[in-house]
């Protein structure tokens, strides 16, 4: 006898979800843990003074700053440029062949191994070109892993902003410029934004393109040419060598809390935008 | 910051007075984003200053160069001591140590990423062309298990056995009943160059060994695992792993010393053509009666 | 008027400059690395399992095998749980908590791989040596933490691909009698299946990809895995373990790896971009 499709739909209906809650449950376990074992350790005293003995004691101020320096840093090269290389795709350019490869380039480029971009930016930013293993080659290899993404969501927030208001801009008279930088640009902000905020937080993550262009040296930068250690790569190498679990988990904590911070402000930014444009 | 209607021409400015009349959003459209964008604006700018102006904040002022200490995760944690009570007695000069294995250090150097390299293996004929060593300690390499681990001698040929692949099993060497998991580091690491040279001989480490990046992810790893064997830097063992007897001699400071503990490796300071005062400041003190009784307390063996 | 040109032309040089940066990004490993694979012959570097540096041997074969076997352990994982929770948001539930749940999902694909990597050796790999024997660093491990990891990216694309499903086919279906199952799985899944592949393709680039989390806790052995339980060294983990001292060939192999893994990338999205065109010309 056929099981009634009611029934069906009732067993498949609690499978369904007892999957989902598993895997909620586990993102939500993986983020807690952490944060139990290492939000304790966290205080602003840990925040701010120097690392002693390789980060065994000591708190993670310099490893801030390197991380702020080099995300900060990439962030603000890759997102004027890549800015402005989607408004130029999208407002100067028609629609044809070359920019379809652009844009197939843009989105392969978006998706492959950040340790590739490692691998570049060590020959070339740190070797070739001399820069060293420091905060500045670190900052251009990651500025050229976002930059795809930042071209391609600019693109699609530029894209989203009705013909309608361009053409009222043209109807009061304005030039092609005047109206990308008053109209379409402001209204695209939220959706850019979001990119570019997104884009740090990949930034700040990031480990394999960090660990052999901007370095590993625990210490201040104090120049752009120095060699600085980003969060990310401060907790790998605690918890792999094992210096300091207790220091290990509070720094995940931190940078667990910073993205999260970051992902709500995009996720913020890009409710505005479709509450305007949608 | 912007304008809210571009004034271009009267004509214009006719055109949106009667659009505003009419459909009464335009302004505020334009008014709305002006809000949003100056803020976000703001916010951008405010945040790309920062990030090029937060080095100052924590700037003391040292003016004083920076040597690169680039190579051995052997060496790097000694290194690392050595610098922090270097900075000390000599504020002015910071020494950077970054780990990576002792190829990496010879790279580096090679490359100009690095004044020092650090190796913890002997050069060899084509490298010593290329570079300068200088001996700063000799380090036994210990053979290590996890606690656990009933077995707590073995020689040479056993060893050679287990991390060949050939002896598969504890309870061939003494041990309990189980599957022997040897640990290996990657290639370019000047512990596993010694080893090779030193224990495996002819024969080649097995390609289902596990490979682990550093003496810290060996350690860890034969930490956890009941059935694992591993080779890491005698001076950086520990408490938490047991290091076995080799040939019937104990892996001690002394044996290393006295020669009778055969697992033994120089540990190199590498330079490439002429020294930077401060890097030789650094060496200097490295190879002073301080610097080497320092090492000496660390676990390892004098450079005479 | 001059302004306008003048605008044009900086927007111009900027976009030109930013694509030239990244072309050159693309020609560098290529001219790296495409020589090196013709001179070792595709075979030998593709098809041979002998990686041996010092010896002057590149075969990248086991590491291939290495990287399919965790990719396909992920996206088992990850489409199946990413799936049934975008089935769970967008059929099963009621709209204010999917409204809720979402953003959730999306915050939690923020975290760092490290500290995937980190969470799979300090919980998962022990389980699997004391429970399921082997090293516990093996080839399940590496999958189950990626799949955890391309989960969100799975769930979020698969939502939106179901919520694009066009109202009127959930209502017809409701309204033959249909249960809400028999719905989503005999129309909604159907209709919504191109975005479904889309999301499993842009998935399992990201598996491909993931460096990091891999290296912590799949083992890095040279030899291909017989097993789900046996350690495994994928493409990006030898790039990542080598590339500080590879130098000469060696570090022309690398980037030969890299060249790999480039055309896997372009081949995967060529197919969601053909999979999504091919949906967008039935539905359009």
């Amino acid at each position: 006898m056929r099981p009634s499709p009611v029934a069906v739909q009732r067993i498949v209906v609690v499978s369904i979800w007892a999957l989902a809650l598993m895997t909620v449950g586990v993102l939500l376990f993986i983020i807690l843990f952490i944060l139990v074992h290492g939000l304790p350790q966290v205080s602003w005293e840990f925040l701010t003074t120097f690392p002693e003995s390789m980060g065994r004691k000591g708190g993670i101020f310099p490893v801030i700053v390197g991380t702020i320096m080099v995300a900060g840093l990439a962030v603000t090269v890759a997102a004027p440029v890549g800015v402005a290389t989607a408004v130029y795709l999208t407002e100067y350019t028609t629609e044809g062949r070359l920019t379809a490869v652009i844009r197939f380039g843009a989105d392969c480029l978006a998706g492959i191994p950040s340790i590739i971009f490692g691998l570049f930016g060590f020959v070339f930013f740190a070797i070739t070109l001399g820069m060293k293993l420091s905060v500045i080659s670190g900052a251009l290899t990651l500025a050229l892993m976002v930059l795809p993404t930042i071209i391609r969501t600019s693109e699609e927030a530029i894209r989203a902003v009705p013909y309608a208001y361009r053409e009222v801009s043209y109807g009061l008279g304005s030039t092609r410029s005047q109206m990308i930088i008053k109209v379409v640009l402001p209204s695209a902000l939220p959706g850019i934004c979001t990119g570019v905020v997104l884009s740090l937080g990949r930034s700040i993550s990031e480990t394999a393109a960090v660990i052999l262009t901007a370095g590993s040296a625990l210490r201040l930068p104090h120049s752009l040419f120095d060699s600085s250690r980003t969060l990310a790569l401060h907790f790998y190498i605690l918890s792999r060598e094992g210096i300091s679990v207790s220091n290990a988990y509070a720094t995940a904590s931190v940078l667990i809390i910073t993205i999260l911070a970051l992902n709500l402000f995009a996720y913020w930014l890009m409710r505005r935008f479709m509450a305007r444009v949608g | 910051m912007y304008g809210v209607i571009p004034k271009i021409s009267s004509e214009g400015t006719r055109r949106a007075e009667a659009l505003r009349a009419r459909v009464g959003v335009i302004p505020k459209i334009l008014v709305g984003r002006r809000r949003l964008s100056s803020k976000a604006l703001r916010a951008l700018v405010l945040a790309a200053t920062m990030a090029l102006i937060m080095p100052c904040i924590g700037c003391k002022d040292d003016g004083g160069r920076v040597v690169s200490v680039v190579g051995s995760t052997s060496i790097q944690p000694f290194a690392e001591f050595l610098a922090e009570q270097y900075g000390r007695k000599d504020p002015g000069l910071q020494v950077e140590v970054q780990g990576g294995g002792s190829t990496v250090g010879l790279q580096a150097v090679a490359n100009g990423l690095a004044e020092v390299g650090m190796c913890s293996r002997a050069l060899n004929a084509e490298e010593v062309e290329q570079f300068t060593p200088i001996t700063i300690a000799r380090d036994g390499l210990a053979i290590v298990v996890n606690p656990a681990n009933q077995v707590s001698r073995l020689t040479t040929g056993h060893l050679r056995g287990l991390f060949s692949g050939t002896i598969k099993n504890w309870k061939d060497v003494g041990g309990l009943d189980g599957p022997v998991r040897p640990i290996t580091r990657e290639e370019g690491s000047g512990t596993r160059e010694s080893f090779v040279h030193l224990v495996m001989d002819k024969e080649r480490i097995s390609r289902a060994a596990l490979t682990q990046e550093s003496n810290g992810a060996v350690k860890e790893l034969v930490k956890g695992d009941p059935a694992a064997i591993g080779y890491m830097s005698l001076g950086l063992v520990g408490e938490e792993l047991k290091a076995l007897q080799i040939d019937d001699v104990e892996p001690t400071s002394e044996n290393v010393l006295a020669g009778t503990y055969k697992l033994a490796r120089p540990f190199l300071f590498v330079t490439k053509g002429p020294v930077s005062p401060e890097a030789q400041r650094f060496i200097d003190y490295v190879l002073s009666s301080e610097g080497q009784r320092i090492l000496e307390s660390e676990g390892l063996v004098r450079a005479q | 008027m001059k302004q306008d040109k003048f605008v044009s032309t900086v927007l111009m040089l900027i976009a030109l400059s930013a694509i030239s940066g990244l072309a050159l990004i693309t020609v560098f490993i290529f001219m790296e690395g495409l020589p090196m694979i013709l001179r070792t012959g595709a075979r030998e570097f593709f098809l041979s399992s002998d990686w041996d540096p010092r010896a002057g041997h590149f075969g990248i074969f086991s590491m291939i095998i290495g990287s399919v076997a965790v990719t396909t352990g992920a996206m088992t994982i990850g489409s199946v749980f990413g799936l049934a929770l975008a089935i769970a948001f967008t059929q099963f539930c009621h709209p204010r908590l999917a409204a809720l749940l979402k953003p959730v999902i999306e915050l939690l694909a923020g975290i760092p791989s490290v500290v995937y990597g980190f969470m799979g050796v300090v919980t998962l790999v022990p389980l699997i040596r004391t429970y399921l024997g082997g090293a516990g660093l093996s080839v399940l491990a590496a999958s189950i933490v990626l799949g955890i990891m391309v989960l969100p990216t799975v769930t979020s694309i698969s939502v939106d691909a179901l919520r694009a499903v066009p109202r009127p086919y959930w209502e017809g279906s409701i309204a033959l009698g249909a249960t809400r199952w028999q719905t989503t799985h005999m129309v909604m899944l159907k209709a919504a299946r191109s975005g479904i592949a889309t999301a499993v393709i842009l998935g399992m680039g990201r598996a491909v990809g993931e460096t990091m989390a891999v290296i912590m806790v799949a083992g890095n052995a040279l030899e291909a895995p017989h097993s789900i339980l046996d350690p495994v060294r994928t493409l990006t983990s030898n790039i990542a373990l080598e590339m500080g001292y590879a130098s000469g060939e060696h570090r022309r192999a690398l980037f030969a790896t890299g060249v790999t893994l480039f055309v896997i990338i372009m081949l995967l999205n060529t197919v969601a971009l053909r999979v999504s065109r091919r949906a967008a010309g039935r539905k359009g």
